[in-house]
C-alpha cells in the first residue's frame, strides 16, 4: 500500500538477523512500527518473535542488520541505555523489594529526586489500580496484581517503546480477557507505542493495531488484523490465523474461510457450488463447525452461526449437503 | 515410622547430650593429679571463674575471634567470585567446576596441612621460589606466623564458603538482572541492588560455616602458627594434654560451646526465614 519509509515510524528494523549456533532465529527481518500503535509479533514457538523482542530491548546482539528507535541507531547500545522498557513474561519483579520500591527502581537509576519518584510511583500504581498495595511484597500478590506491578514498573519510565513479552500468558482465562481491554485502554490513554509478543492469535487479533505474523525467523505478513484475516498473503498465514480451506484454483491457491460458505440441502444459487457428505459436527455454542467430504475439493470446513436459540440442528452427520460461496468469498494466496 | 523419627534424637542423646553432661560434670569438679582419671567430682565454679579472670584465656578468645573473622572475610572475598563464576558457567561445565572445589576433601585434612608446612617453611618451596626469582632476598619463613594460620584456615574452609554461595547464586533468576538493566541499571548497580541482596542467605550461611569451625580450630594454629598465635582450641589442647588439667580443659570446652551456640542459632533462624520466604 505504501512505498518507502512510513512518515511517523518510531522503530525501523532493517535486515535484522540473529543466529544461535546453527539455528537462525531471526532471518533478515525488515519492519516498521508506527508511533502510538499496538504492534503484535505473532507466531508459534521458535518462530523468532521473542528473539526479535529481546533484540529491541538490547538483551541479544544481532548478527546483522540495524535497529533504529526514534531516529537513533540502537543496534549496539546496551539495554540500560535504551529508551525502551520491557514487561517480562515472568514479570521479573524483585522479590526483596515492595511494590513501590519495584516500581520506583527505574526512576532511581535515572537519578530522579525522591519526592518526584514518590509522585510518579503513586501515579503509576493508580493507573494500574494498585494504589493500596504499595507496601506489599511481590510474594503477597496474586498473579494478576503482579502483572500490573510489572506493567507499572515499565510504564513509570515513560519509555518511547514498551515491550510486552507474552503479557497475558501467565493469567487464567477469565482474567486474561479483562486484562486485554485494560492494556489497550492504557496504551491509547498514554499514547505510548506497545510492541507485544504473543503466540495467541486471538489475543493478537483483538488487541493489535497491526501485527506481524512470523514463521521460521521471517515475517510472513504485516498488516491490520482485518488484512491478515481476510487477505492472507500466503497459505501459511491463511492456515495459521483462524481456519482456512485451501482450494486449488486456476493453477494457484484460494483461501476460503468457513463462515464464507453457505450450507444447504439443495443446490444453492451461488457462483461456486460443491456437493458433499457431513463427516463431523463440532457444536461450539455460538457456532457449529462441519467437516464435509466434498466431491472434488477434499475435506472442507464450514461454520454456521447459531442465531436462533429454539431451532433444532438443521443438519445431521452423514447427511448429503451442498456448499456454496460467492465469487469474491475466497482470497488468492501464494504457496 | 515413629521410631525412624526418634532415631536422630537417640543419636543426639547418646553422642552429644551424654558426652556434654560428662564434660559439664568434669568442668564442675576439681583437678586431682594423683587419681585416674584426674578429676574429683563436685560442684565448683572456680574453673569458670579462672577463665574469666586469667588474661591468657580472654586473650585467646579475642584472638580466636579475630583470626576466625578475618579468615571468614578473606574466604568470602575469594569465594564469592568463584561461586559467581561457577553459577554463570555453562550448565554442562558446572559439575566439573564444583568437583574441583571439593576435590581437596579427597585427601586427609591433616596431610594437606602438613603439605602447607612444607610449602611455607624456611627453605620450603615458596621460600626457595622467592629467593630464586629474586622477588625477595631473604623472605624468611611464613610458617609460624599468623599469616600462615589465616592462609591455612582460608584454604581448608573455602569450599564451605563456595558451596552455599553457589547454591543461592545458581537459583538467582537471570531475568531479574535483565529487568534491572532494562530499567536503566548499569551492571555494577544491578549487582549491588539485585544479586548481592538476593544472595545474602548464601553469604550468611557460608560465613557461619567458615567462622564456626575456624574459631575452635586446633590443627591449623598448632601446625602452621607460631608460639605467639593464641587460639582457644590450642589452649584447650594444652590444658588437657600438657597440663593434664581435665576440669579446666572441660570448662574451656563448655565456654567454647556456649559461645558458638549464638552464631549457630543465628544461622538456623536465618535458614528458617529463607525457607519461609520461599513458600
Amino acid at each position: 500500500m505504501h512505498a518507502g519509509p512510513i512518515a511517523d515510524s518510531i522503530v525501523r528494523i532493517e535486515g535484522l538477523t540473529k543466529r544461535f549456533g546453527a539455528i537462525t532465529a531471526v532471518d533478515g527481518v525488515d519492519l516498521e512500527i508506527r508511533r502510538g500503535e499496538l504492534f503484535a509479533l505473532l507466531g508459534g514457538s521458535g518462530c523468532g518473535k521473542t528473539t526479535l523482542l529481546r533484540m529491541l530491548a538490547g538483551f541479544e546482539v544481532p548478527d546483522g542488520g540495524r535497529i533504529v528507535i526514534d531516529g537513533q541507531d540502537m543496534t549496539g547500545v546496551p539495554p540500560h541505555l535504551r529508551p525502551v522498557n520491557m514487561m517480562f513474561q515472568s514479570y521479573a519483579l524483585f522479590p526483596h523489594m515492595d511494590v513501590a520500591t519495584n516500581v520506583g527502581y527505574g526512576l532511581r537509576r535515572e537519578g530522579v529526586r525522591a519526592p518526584e519518584i514518590a509522585t510518579r510511583v503513586a501515579e503509576a500504581l493508580e493507573q494500574v489500580k494498585l494504589a493500596d498495595h504499595a507496601g506489599r511484597r511481590p510474594a503477597q500478590l496474586s498473579g494478576g496484581q503482579r502483572q500490573r506491578v510489572a506493567l507499572a514498573r515499565a510504564l513509570v519510565k515513560r519509555p518511547k517503546l514498551l515491550l510486552l513479552d507474552e503479557p497475558l500468558a501467565a493469567l487464567d482465562r477469565k482474567l486474561r480477557e479483562g486484562t486485554r481491554f485494560e492494556l489497550v485502554r492504557l496504551q491509547e490513554q498514554l499514547g505510548l507505542t506497545f510492541v507485544m509478543v504473543t503466540h495467541d492469535q486471538e489475543e493478537a487479533m483483538s488487541m493489535a493495531t497491526r501485527l506481524a505474523v512470523m514463521n521460521t525467523g521471517r515475517v510472513a505478513q504485516v498488516g491490520t488484523p482485518h488484512e491478515i484475516y481476510e487477505r492472507p498473503a500466503s497459505r501459511f498465514v491463511a492456515d495459521f490465523i483462524g481456519i482456512a480451506n485451501i482450494l486449488e484454483a486456476d493453477g494457484g491457491w484460494l483461501a476460503l474461510r468457513p463462515e464464507k460458505i453457505t450450507l444447504s440441502a439443495n443446490r444453492p444459487d451461488a457462483a461456486n457450488t460443491v456437493a458433499g457428505k457431513i463427516l463431523d459436527i463440532a457444536y461450539e455454542g455460538d457456532r457449529s463447525l462441519y467437516r464435509i467430504v466434498t466431491e472434488g475439493n477434499g475435506t472442507m470446513v464450514v461454520s454456521t452461526t447459531n442465531i436462533d436459540r429454539t431451532q433444532p440442528a438443521s443438519f445431521a452427520r452423514g447427511q448429503r449437503v451442498w456448499l456454496g460461496w460467492s465469487a469474491d468469498a475466497g482470497h488468492r494466496v501464494s504457496e | 515410622m515413629r521410631y525412624a523419627i526418634a532415631l536422630p534424637f537417640l543419636w543426639l542423646a547418646v553422642f552429644f547430650l551424654l558426652p556434654f553432661a560428662l564434660v559439664l560434670a568434669i568442668a564442675l569438679g576439681t583437678n586431682a593429679p594423683d587419681v585416674a582419671p584426674p578429676v574429683e567430682l563436685g560442684f565448683s565454679l572456680k574453673n569458670f571463674a579462672l577463665l574469666f579472670s586469667d588474661d591468657l584465656y580472654v586473650a585467646a578468645w579475642l584472638s580466636s575471634l579475630r583470626i576466625a573473622a578475618t579468615s571468614t572475610l578473606i574466604a568470602l572475598l575469594l569465594g564469592y567470585p568463584m561461586a559467581y563464576a561457577i553459577a554463570r558457567a555453562r550448565p554442562e561445565r558446572r559439575p566439573l567446576l564444583l568437583m574441583l572445589v571439593v576435590l581437596p576433601f579427597w585427601t586427609s585434612f591433616l596431610i594437606r596441612i602438613y603439605a602447607w608446612m612444607g610449602l611455607l617453611a624456611k627453605n620450603g618451596l615458596i621460600d626457595q621460589f622467592l629467593r630464586w626469582s629474586g622477588i625477595a632476598e631473604n623472605p624468611g619463613s611464613i610458617l609460624g606466623t599468623e599469616w600462615a594460620v589465616h592462609l591455612g584456615i582460608v584454604y581448608a574452609y573455602l569450599p564451605f564458603m563456595v558451596l552455599p554461595l553457589y547454591a543461592t547464586l545458581e537459583k538467582l533468576d537471570t531475568s531479574l538482572l535483565e529487568a534491572a538493566a532494562d530499567l536503566g541499571a548499569r551492571p555494577l548497580t544491578a549487582f549491588l541492588t539485585i544479586t548481592l541482596p538476593l544472595s545474602l542467605p548464601g553469604i550468611v550461611a557460608g560465613c557461619l560455616l567458615v567462622f564456626i569451625p575456624s574459631i575452635g580450630e586446633f590443627v591449623i594454629p598448632d601446625l602452621l602458627g607460631g608460639t605467639e598465635t593464641l587460639m582457644i582450641g590450642k589452649v584447650l589442647w594444652d590444658e588437657f594434654f600438657t597440663n593434664a588439667d581435665w576440669p579446666l580443659a572441660s570448662a574451656v570446652a563448655i565456654c567454647l560451646l556456649v559461645l558458638l551456640v549464638a552464631p549457630i542459632a543465628l544461622f538456623q533462624r536465618q535458614q528458617a526465614r529463607s525457607l519461609e520466604r520461599r513458600t
